[in-house]
C-alpha cells in the first residue's frame, strides 16, 4: 500500500496546484490585480493545459509521436461552434457544455478514423502520418461552409452563397473560419475542463488499461506475449487523447468572436508538443506547468516585442541542450541520490540486498 | 497538350521537392533525426540570393554561389551548436531542438528582412523558354533548369556516395556509427559534411523555388519543407533514389490535383496519397523493411 | 481403370513423455513445424510432444534455431509449415495475443521487461486478462475498479512471493539486478496462467548458487501450478538436473530426443557440440 499512497500523494499535489492557482487568480482578479492582457490569457492557458495533458497521453504514456494534435482541436472547435450557435435558444452555460461534449465526441470519432490505419505504423512514419492528417483536416475545414436558418443546418463544400440560406447566418465560412461567434467560454469553465481532463488522464494512467498502454510503450513484443491487444490499447489512448483535444478546441473557439482554420495548423501542434517535452514525457504535472509558463512567456516578453519570438526560440534550444547535457545530468542524479538517501535510507540499499 | 504541360510542371515542382527531400533524407540516414529546420535553410538561401541580386546588383550566378556558401556554413554551424551536443539524447529532444532552430531562423529572418513579402526576380530573368508544337506548348527556362539541376544533383550524389571514399564513409556511418568509428572513420566530420551538402542543396532549392514562385517571406520555407519531408518519407526516408522518386511523384500529384480536381483541396489530396502509400508500404516506396529481432 | 497408388511416407519417431502424463492430453504437440527466412530454412521438421507436467529442455549450439522455435510457438513469427497443437487445439491463424490466452507464456533471451514500471506493475500487466476491469469503470473509479485493483495487488504479491520478491514490489523493474530481472520475467509470464511456460535461457548471467536456486524454483512452479515447462539453456548442469526429456537442435533440425542420460551419451549430440571426433587410436 506504500506505493499507492506515494502516487496518490503526487496526484493530490497536482490537483492542489491547479485548484490553488485558480483560487489565487480569482482572488487577484477580485482585488483588481490582474492585468487585462493576463485576463485575456486565462482561457487560452486552460485550453493549452488541456491540450498538453491530452497530448502527453499519446506521446508520453503511449509513446507515439503525434504531430497533428491541433487537427483534433480544430474538429472540436468547429463542431463546438456549430452546436453552440445553432442552439441559440438555450442558456449560455448549457450551450457551452453541449458544445464541449459534442466537440469532444466528434474529435474522438476523428481520432478513431485516423487511429485505425495510422497506429499500425511505427516511429517516425507514424509521426509523419499524424502530421499529414493534421494538414488534411485543416485543408478540409478551409473548404467547409455551414449556415443555419429557420429550417436547420446547411452544409456546402463550395461557397457561402450555395448554402441557400433564408435569412439565416453563416457559421463556418471556408477559409474565413467560424464567424460571428457569441463568446461563452469563461475562466471557470476552463478550470472545470482542466480538472476533468486531469481526472480522466490520471485515473486512466493508474488503472488496468493505463498499465496496458504503458506496457505497449515499454515493450510491444513483451506486451503481446502476456496477452495484451496492442492495437486496442493504442487506439484507446489515441482516441481518448483526441477527444480531450476536441473538448479544449470547443472551449477555445467559443472564447473568440471568430476563429480561422489556419489557427489549428502544424505550428499549433508543435507548440503543444513543446509543452509536453519541456514538461517531461509522461509527467502530467510538468505539462500543466510548462503549458502555463510558455503561454505567459511570450506575453511577458512583450517589453522586448521585436525579439520575443527569437528569445523564445533561444530559450527552447538552450533548455533542450542544458537538460540533456550528460555532465549536468550526472550531477543532478547524484544530488537526487543524496536527497533520497537522506530522506529514505531503506530504499538506497536496494542494489546489494536483492541477489544475496 | 495541357496534360503534357501539367506533367512537365509537375516534374519541375517535384524536382524542387526532391532537392529539398535529399537534404532531409541524407540527414535522417546519417543522424537519424528529422531536421525540421531544413525548410528554413531554403528560405535563408533565397534571401541571400535576393539580397545579392537586388541590393548589390551582382549577377544571379554570384547570388546562387553566395547563397550556397552561406547555407553550407549555416548548416555546419547549426549542427555543431544545436545538434551535436544532443547526439546521445532521445530523438524527441533532438526534434524539439530542431523546431527551436526553425523558429530561430524564421524570427531572425523576420527581424532582418521584415515581414513584407519580397518579389524575387528569377535568376533566369530574360532567358527565353522553350516553345514546342508551334507555340502551343510553352515551357519556361526556370522549369527546364530546375529539372536539369535535379538530374545533375541526383547523378552527382549517387556517384559521390557510391564511388568516393568520403561517400562510402557516409554510408558506413549511416549503417552503424560505432562500427564506423572503430574502422577509423571520423564520424563527426562525416555528419558535418552531410549537413553541409544538405544545406548547400537547400540553397539551390530555395533559389529555384523562388524563381518559379516569386514571393519571398520568412515563412516561405515551411510548407515546401513539410511537403519535401513528406516526399522523403513517401520515397522511403534514408534512401537517396527514394527522395528523388518521392519528390517528383509528390510534385506531379500536386499539380494534377490542382489542375483536374480542386485547387483548394490539393494539399489534402497530396497528404492522402502519402497515407495510402504508407499503409500499403509502411516504410515508403524504396525504404528498407525493418524487422525487430526477438 | 488403374487404381492410383497412395504415396506413403514415414512418420517422425514418436516422442517420449513422463509416464505420469501418459493418459493426459499432451500440452504441446508440433508436427513438421518449420520456417524459412527468404528461402533459407531456419527450422525444419520440428516434431516434439510435451507432457502435461513435463519439464523439458531444448538445447543445441548457438544459432541452431532454438529461439526461433520459441518465436514460432508464440507466433512472433508465422510458421511456414507444420502444425502446432496446444492442448489439442490447432493454433493456426492465432496471433501472439491469442496464443498467450490459449496457454503459452514465455520469457525472453534478451530481457524484455516494462523497465520504466515497477516490479508490481509488471506482474499486474501479466494479470491483464485474468483480472478484468473496463476503461470507463477505471476512469469513473467505480467500485469495480477498486475491487479489481485490490485483487491484482494481492495476486501480484502472491506470485512475487514464489521468488521471494515481494519486498521489491515498488522498485523500478529496469533498476533490478540481472538475475532478479530474469526471475521477474518468469513471474510475469506465470501471471498469465499458462499451461506451458517457455523459458529462454533463464539461468544466463546467474552464478552457480543462483542457478541451483532457480532449478528448485522451476520444479516448485511445475508442482504448484501443475504446468509444463520447456526451457532453452546452455548451462548443462541445469538442463541435465531438471529436464525430464530433452531435444537437441542443430542447424534447425532435431538431431536427438531422449532422457538426459540418453542425450549425454548420444554420439551425434557430442559431435554437434564438440565437432567430429577422430576414430579411436588414430
Amino acid at each position: 500500500m506504500k506505493k499507492l499512497s506515494k502516487t496518490t500523494r503526487s496526484n493530490l499535489i497536482t490537483y492542489a496546484i491547479v485548484v490553488i492557482a485558480f483560487l489565487a487568480v480569482q482572488g487577484m482578479d477580485a482585488a483588481g490585480r490582474v492585468s487585462s492582457s493576463l485576463r485575456g490569457q486565462l482561457v487560452p492557458i486552460c485550453v493549452y493545459i488541456c491540450m498538453a495533458v491530452s497530448l502527453n497521453l499519446t506521446v508520453g504514456i503511449l509513446g507515439e509521436l503525434s504531430l497533428g494534435h491541433a487537427g483534433f482541436m480544430s474538429v472540436g472547435a468547429f463542431t463546438g461552434v456549430i452546436v453552440s450557435m445553432s442552439l441559440s435558444f438555450l442558456p449560455g452555460a448549457v450551450r457551452l457544455l453541449l458544445a464541449i461534449v459534442v466537440g469532444g465526441m466528434m474529435a474522438a470519432l476523428a481520432g478513431f478514423i485516423v487511429g485505425v490505419p495510422v497506429l499500425r505504423l511505427q516511429g517516425d512514419y507514424l509521426a509523419i502520418v499524424t502530421l499529414a492528417f493534421g494538414e488534411i483536416i485543416k485543408n478540409l475545414l478551409n473548404n467547409i461552409y455551414v449556415g443555419v436558418d429557420g429550417r436547420g443546418l446547411h452544409f456546402s463544400g463550395k461557397d457561402a452563397a450555395s448554402l441557400g440560406l433564408q435569412e439565416g447566418t453563416v457559421l463556418i465560412n471556408g477559409p474565413m473560419g467560424a464567424v460571428g461567434i457569441q463568446k461563452q467560454s469563461t475562466f471557470l469553465a476552463g478550470f472545470l475542463l482542466v480538472l476533468l481532463v486531469l481526472t480522466v488522464t490520471l485515473n486512466l494512467i493508474r488503472s488496468r488499461s493505463g498499465r496496458a498502454i504503458m506496457a505497449v510503450r515499454d515493450n510491444r513484443i513483451a506486451a503481446e506475449s502476456v496477452g495484451i491487444n496492442v492495437t486496442k490499447y493504442k487506439l484507446m489512448a489515441f482516441v481518448t487523447s483526441a477527444s480531450m483535444a476536441g473538448m479544449s478546441g470547443a472551449l477555445y473557439a467559443l472564447n473568440y468572436s471568430s476563429v480561422l482554420p489556419k489557427k489549428f495548423d502544424f505550428n499549433t501542434s508543435i507548440l503543444v508538443l513543446v509543452f509536453v517535452v519541456l514538461g517531461g514525457m509522461g509527467n502530467i504535472r510538468g505539462s500543466i506547468i510548462a503549458a502555463t509558463v510558455l503561454t505567459i512567456l511570450p506575453e511577458a516578453l512583450r517589453a522586448v516585442n521585436d525579439y520575443r519570438m527569437l528569445l523564445y526560440a533561444i530559450v527552447l534550444i538552450l533548455v533542450m541542450l542544458v537538460s540533456h547535457n550528460p555532465v549536468l545530468e550526472n550531477t543532478w542524479n547524484q544530488v537526487k541520490g543524496r536527497l533520497a538517501f537522506w530522506k529514505k535510507p531503506e530504499e538506497t540499499r536496494k542494489g546489494g540486498g536483492i541477489d544475496g | 497538350m495541357n496534360l503534357l504541360l501539367n506533367t512537365i510542371n509537375g516534374i519541375s515542382l517535384g524536382s524542387i521537392y526532391a532537392i529539398i527531400a535529399l537534404g532531409y533524407t541524407m540527414v535522417y540516414g546519417i543522424a537519424k533525426m528529422l531536421n525540421f529546420a531544413h525548410g528554413d535553410v531554403i528560405m535563408v538561401g533565397a534571401y541571400i540570393c535576393f539580397c545579392t541580386m537586388s541590393y548589390l546588383s551582382l549577377p544571379p550566378a554570384i547570388g546562387v554561389v553566395l547563397a550556397m556558401l552561406v547555407c553550407t556554413v549555416l548548416g555546419i554551424i547549426i549542427e555543431r551548436l544545436a545538434y551535436k551536443p544532443l547526439r546521445a539524447a532521445p530523438s524527441l529532444a533532438v526534434l524539439i531542438t530542431a523546431i527551436g532552430v526553425s523558429y530561430f531562423l524564421q524570427n531572425a529572418a523576420l527581424l532582418i528582412w521584415k515581414s513584407d513579402p519580397k518579389v524575387f526576380t528569377s535568376v533566369l530573368d530574360g532567358v527565353p523558354g522553350l516553345e514546342l508544337f508551334g507555340g502551343q506548348l510553352r515551357v519556361t527556362a526556370v522549369t527546364i533548369v530546375t529539372i536539369l539541376s535535379n538530374i545533375v544533383i541526383m547523378l552527382a550524389l549517387t556517384t559521390f556516395t557510391g564511388k568516393t571514399r568520403t561517400g562510402k564513409a557516409m554510408r558506413a556511418v549511416s549503417e552503424d556509427k560505432g562500427a564506423s568509428q572503430l574502422m577509423g572513420i571520423d564520424v563527426n566530420r562525416t555528419i558535418s559534411l552531410t549537413f553541409a551538402i544538405g544545406s548547400g542543396l537547400a540553397a539551390i532549392a530555395g533559389v529555384l523555388l523562388c524563381s518559379a514562385y516569386p514571393t519571398l517571406m520568412p515563412t516561405t520555407g515551411s510548407m515546401p519543407g513539410i511537403k519535401a519531408f513528406t516526399a522523403a518519407v513517401l520515397g522511403g526516408i534514408g534512401s537517396i533514389p527514394g527522395a528523388m522518386l518521392g519528390g517528383i511523384l509528390l510534385g506531379v500529384i500536386e499539380i494534377f490535383a490542382r489542375a483536374y480536381i480542386s485547387t483548394q483541396l490539393s494539399d489534402a489530396i497530396v497528404f492522402t496519397v502519402l497515407i495510402v502509400v504508407l499503409l500499403i508500404r509502411p516504410t515508403g516506396l524504396l525504404g528498407k523493411k525493418i524487422t525487430e529481432k526477438v | 481403370m488403374a487404381r492410383e497408388r497412395t504415396k506413403m511416407v514415414p512418420m517422425p519417431s514418436t516422442s517420449i513423455i513422463p509416464e505420469r502424463d501418459l493418459y493426459k492430453l499432451p500440452v504441446l504437440e508440433t508436427r513438421h513445424l518449420g520456417i524459412d527466412f527468404g528461402g533459407l530454412t531456419a527450422v525444419e521438421n520440428f516434431d516434439i510432444t510435451i507432457g502435461r507436467t513435463e519439464i523439458s529442455g531444448l538445447i543445441g549450439p548457438n544459432g541452431a534455431g532454438k529461439t526461433t522455435v520459441f518465436n514460432l510457438l508464440t507466433k512472433v513469427y508465422k510458421p511456414t509449415r507444420g502444425t502446432i497443437l496446444l492442448n489439442g487445439q490447432d493454433t493456426a491463424g492465432m496471433d501472439a495475443v491469442q496464443v498467450n490466452k490459449a496457454g503459452i507464456a514465455r520469457t525472453f533471451q534478451n530481457i524484455r521487461l516494462f523497465s520504466n514500471l515497477t516490479v508490481e506493475d509488471n506482474v499486474r500487466i501479466g494479470l491483464h486478462n485474468s483480472v478484468q476491469c473496463g476503461m470507463f469503470s477505471s476512469i469513473l473509479r467505480l467500485p469495480r475498479h477498486w475491487a479489481s485493483e485490490r485483487e491484482a495487488h494481492e495476486r501480484a504479491l502472491e506470485l512475487l512471493s514464489i521468488f521471494n520478491m515481494q519486498d521489491l514490489a515498488n522498485h523500478e523493474a529496469g533498476s533490478l539486478p540481472y538475475g532478479a530481472q530474469r526471475r521477474l520475467e518468469i513471474v510475469r509470464a506465470l501471471a498469465t496462467k499458462p499451461s506451458l511456460l517457455l523459458l529462454d535461457e533463464p539461468a544466463a548471467g546467474m552464478n552457480p548458487s543462483e542457478t541451483a536456486e532457480l532449478m528448485e524454483n522451476i520444479r516448485k512452479i511445475r508442482d504448484t501450478f501443475q504446468i509444463a515447462v520447456l526451457l532453452i539453456e546452455h548451462d548443462m548442469n541445469l538442463v541435465m538436473g531438471i529436464c525430464e526429456g530433452i531435444a537437441v537442435l542443430n542447424y534447425g533440425k532435431i538431431i536427438a530426443k531422449g532422457t538426459p542420460e540418453e542425450i549425454q551419451s548420444n554420439p551425434q549430440v557430442i559431435e554437434a557440440y564438440l565437432g567430429k571426433q577422430k576414430e579411436d587410436g588414430v
